[in-house]
């Protein structure tokens, strides 16, 4: 493999392009030039940081350290899903919902493909599992996040007709039954679109960023497709999971929908 | 909302009427336990919280003013289907089942949601305005099932409504509701 190694400037030529586009913001005053900037920034310090843990990280393997890396990355998704809620569970559930939710999908399925897949001495070896967690992690996140997200909306603007339901003696599964079928499939729309996408479309960023390093594409390929898979599985169990728990905590134990345990929408 | 201690008999029917925001709805949804509350309900010598939600609300059934549907077809909300007889007592066609939801008036909606709930067979009844979308005669054939159903099952019936005359038709005793409070008043 011979890597192309990228000098400062190469990366500054491409920064470049970050600063015309505030520029254009600024002028066609769209608002978003600060923003724009900044998460350029941060981007670029987050990247160089999680560069030099990673260094430091393959240098000793040592369980522990990505245990607790691997802690810190779930921990930073759960709060990133709580805070894309309009309208989130009040107290623990708010954080409680997601990361549990994610830490069971993604991280079964990294273990698995760990294991049973790939195969690596040993089966922790950093250099896999963190970037196939932080890449399944990330989607997963995203699953979640739009899942939950439409269920509890749906279940506020669907308040009457559940409650009809309810009357009507149904269970509270059925009652919800339709919100939560829904919020299931809204979170599983962006992987299945992605599959679908992939290689006309799209190039997907993992491969490309391969092949550009210098693997063989059909290498580069088969990972991808690895890859995918895994983060169908981690998104699709974690997104069921997910709006599973949530939709049970709409309900009290005498099944009445409580939707004063969701904060009041924002913006 | 203050304490409320009330009986309905078996084949009595109460009135409410009250003040929009007198606590009238709250009181009928705690009644059917769908919102939490500090009292007790009881059915005959069945107390509400020792009963499983579903049945609970099942015999102790709450029709709202507004229906809601959440099917495309109205037989999809009937499971156990509809008495022929009892829809053509409510001045609808017998193939009204097999109706669209969406084709319904708002009137012919709230005539078939009750239905929908007494089909369930409840023992108790309890009904917010339950003619309140309806014309004159539709609104006669709902109080004289209404009235058949109370007879012949031996239900309980607690009634909110608006209508003086309606009232005067349809209690046995009726309540003026206050600031969260009952108090007695006359018929009509």
């Amino acid at each position: 493999m011979n890597v192309i190694v990228l000098s400062p400037f190469d990366l500054a030529a491409a920064a470049l392009l970050i600063l015309c586009l505030a520029g254009l913001s600024l002028r066609m005053r769209l608002g978003v030039e600060l923003q724009l900037l900044t998460s350029a920034a941060r981007s670029t310090v987050q990247l160089f940081l999680i560069g030099l843990v990673l260094k430091v990280l393959f240098d000793n393997a040592h369980p522990l350290w990505v245990a607790l890396l691997a802690g810190v990355m779930i921990a930073v998704a759960g709060r990133e899903v709580m805070v894309r809620q309009k309208r989130r569970f009040i107290g623990w559930w708010g954080f409680g919902v997601g990361t549990l939710s994610m830490f069971v999908s993604s991280f079964t399925v990294t273990i698995m493909a760990l294991l049973l897949v790939i195969g690596t001495t040993p089966w922790y070896a950093p250099q896999y599992a963190i970037p196939l967690l932080g890449m399944i992690l990330g989607n997963t996140m995203n699953g979640i996040s739009l899942g939950l997200d439409r269920l509890t909306q749906d279940a506020t603007q669907k308040r009457p007709i559940i409650e009809t339901r309810l009357a009507l003696g149904q269970s509270w599964q059925r009652a919800i039954s339709d919100s939560r079928r829904e919020a299931i499939r809204v979170g599983l729309i962006p992987i299945i679109n992605a599959m679908s996408a992939a290689g006309i479309v799209s190039l997907p960023g993992m491969m490309t960023g391969q092949i550009l390093a210098g693997t063989p594409p059909v290498e580069a390929v088969k990972y991808q497709i690895l890859v995918m898979f895994l983060i169908a599985g981690g998104t699709g169990f974690g997104t069921v999971v997910a709006v599973s728990f949530a939709a049970r905590r709409l309900f009290d134990e005498r099944q009445r929908l409580r939707l004063d345990r969701l904060s009041a929408s924002r913006n | 909302m203050g304490p409320i201690d009330l009986g309905v008999d078996a084949g009595e029917c109460v009135c409410i009427q009250g003040a929009s925001g007198s606590g009238k709805t709250l009181l009928l949804r705690a009644v059917a336990d769908l919102d939490p509350h500090h009292g007790e309900v009881w059915l005959g010598a069945q107390a509400c919280s020792r009963v499983p939600a579903p049945l609970w609300r099942r015999s102790v059934a709450l029709v709202v003013a507004e229906s809601q549907w959440w099917s495309e077809r109205v037989a999809d909300h009937f499971a156990q289907g509809v008495h022929a007889a009892w829809l053509e007592e409510l001045g609808l066609p017998a193939a009204a089942i097999d109706w669209e939801v969406s084709r319904c008036s708002t009137g012919e909606r709230q005539r078939l949601a009750l239905l929908r709930t007494l089909m369930q067979g409840p023992d108790a009844l309890l009904l917010d305005e339950p003619t309140g979308n309806l014309d004159q005669e539709s609104t006669q054939r709902v109080e004289t099932l209404l009235g058949d159903y109370r007879r012949q099952r031996r239900a309980a019936l607690l009634w909110v409504s608006h209508d003086a005359g309606q009232i005067e038709r349809v209690a046995g005793r009726s309540f003026v509701m206050r600031d969260g409070k009952l108090v007695e008043g006359e018929p009509g």
